[in-house]
């Protein structure tokens, strides 16, 4: 079997596959050895697949792997950023769970609320500080624009306003009432 | 005797990917890193190779990723990991590209007729490319820039096969087309690249500076 120029070249990737059958692989050996044009194609065709195949060959940008791991932590349910926030969520029912608690020791001897409108402080974080006044009916978060007769504030601890019969701001101290 | 692409993987790596992908599935969403750390080069080069930018190969390379773990339930076993998230590169590129780039024009190499035979230009003596000579930034500019200037389909071919190193029937099924397309294209390709590259391998590259100023290769 006798191959020609045209033949070795429209075979050569095939070749270099090893997907040419035993015959035609030992035609295209024969006619490689006397011919300088047709191994010059094959040598350089077998370079650019091994120079192309090389890893190095693409450079990822800089930070790319920091980037991507950032935006799939951000889209992904249970991932480290989501595990914070579901972390930070139980710490916070805790402590709601925690004052709802103080809150219902507290209920036996606490006097009456000082206004019928007002809400009962349950939510409050009972060790948070508040500002109460002489003759006020409610307890505020510092800098309240609601706080009454701002010559006699006191600052208290949330439960022991809770005891003296103040109530929650529905102002200020909105986040932490039950609707 | 020609050099023989490996493009299975072994199997005890194959294994580990298993199980990664089913602890996944049950939960353990954190184990996505590890699977996909050895692939993150090969996904952004797959999107880098179609795109030819590299921010956009980057946003595509990330829609990829979390694409493949959105739909991690949909692998199946009896292809391989690494062909399913090239798959999926793909076509999140070429989405790209038609969103974003509908006037992009392609290279004139691409309006060739792929079932004529190509003939080589280039008959002169082959100097080999050095792998080490990758180390140079300016010899894989070089080259990205050949590769950049083939026709898409040439290039998706190329990349699949010769850097991607996923095996014929991978490629055509990435792709969307038949094994023999495959293999003209890769033929195409290949030859193409070499006659882009062969007057620039003049020695230069393994040791004096690539090129003077204002040269080109070819």
């Amino acid at each position: 079997m006798v191959v020609s120029c045209e033949e070795v070249w429209r075979e050569i990737s095939n070749y270099l596959e090893g997907e040419v059958d035993a015959s035609l692989r030992a035609a295209m050996d024969d006619h490689l050895r006397g011919c300088k044009h047709c191994t010059a194609v094959l040598e350089g065709t077998r370079n650019v697949v091994q120079v192309y195949g090389d890893e190095r060959m693409f450079e990822v940008p800089l930070g790319f792997s920091h980037r991507l791991h950032r935006r799939l932590e951000e889209n992904m349910p249970g991932s480290r950023r989501s595990f914070l926030g579901w972390m930070v969520a139980a710490a916070a029912a805790v402590l709601v769970a925690g004052s709802f608690e103080v809150a219902r020791s507290s209920v036996f001897n606490r006097p009456e609320l000082r206004s019928e409108h007002a809400q009962p402080g349950a939510g409050v974080p009972p060790d948070m500080l508040v500002i109460v006044s002489g003759d006020g009916k409610t307890f505020h978060a510092a800098g309240c624009p609601f706080i009454h007769d701002k010559t006699h504030i006191q600052t208290i601890q949330a439960r022991e306003a809770l005891r003296q019969g103040y109530t929650p701001c529905v102002r200020c101290m909105k986040k932490y009432l039950s609707a | 005797m020609p050099e023989e692409v490996t493009s299975l993987d072994p199997p005890a790596k194959l294994f580990n990917e298993e199980m990664l992908i089913q602890r996944i599935r049950n939960g353990e969403h954190d184990l996505f890193y590890e699977l996909i750390r050895p692939y993150e080069r090969r996904v952004y080069s797959a999107a880098f190779a179609i795109l030819r930018n590299e921010a956009d190969a980057e946003d595509v390379a990330q829609e990829a990723m979390l694409k493949a773990f959105k739909h991690i339930r949909q692998f199946r076993a009896e292809a391989r990991f690494s062909t399913w998230l090239t798959q999926i590169t793909i076509n999140e590129a070429r989405m790209w590209r038609r969103k974003e780039h509908a006037n992009m024009m392609e290279p004139i190499v691409e309006r060739q007729d792929e079932e004529g035979n190509y003939t080589p230009r280039d008959f002169a003596d082959w100097r080999e490319i050095p792998l080490e000579t990758l180390e140079r930034k300016e010899v894989r500019q070089k080259l990205a820039e050949a590769l950049a200037s083939l026709g898409e389909k040439y290039r998706e071919t190329f990349v699949l096969r010769d850097m991607q190193h996923l095996s014929i029937e991978e490629t055509a099924k990435a792709l969307g087309i038949s094994t023999a397309s495959v293999k003209t294209r890769l033929l195409r390709a290949r030859l193409m690249l070499r006659d882009l590259l062969a007057p620039g391998f003049g020695g230069s590259w393994s040791s004096k500076p690539f090129l003077a100023k204002g040269t080109k290769p070819w």
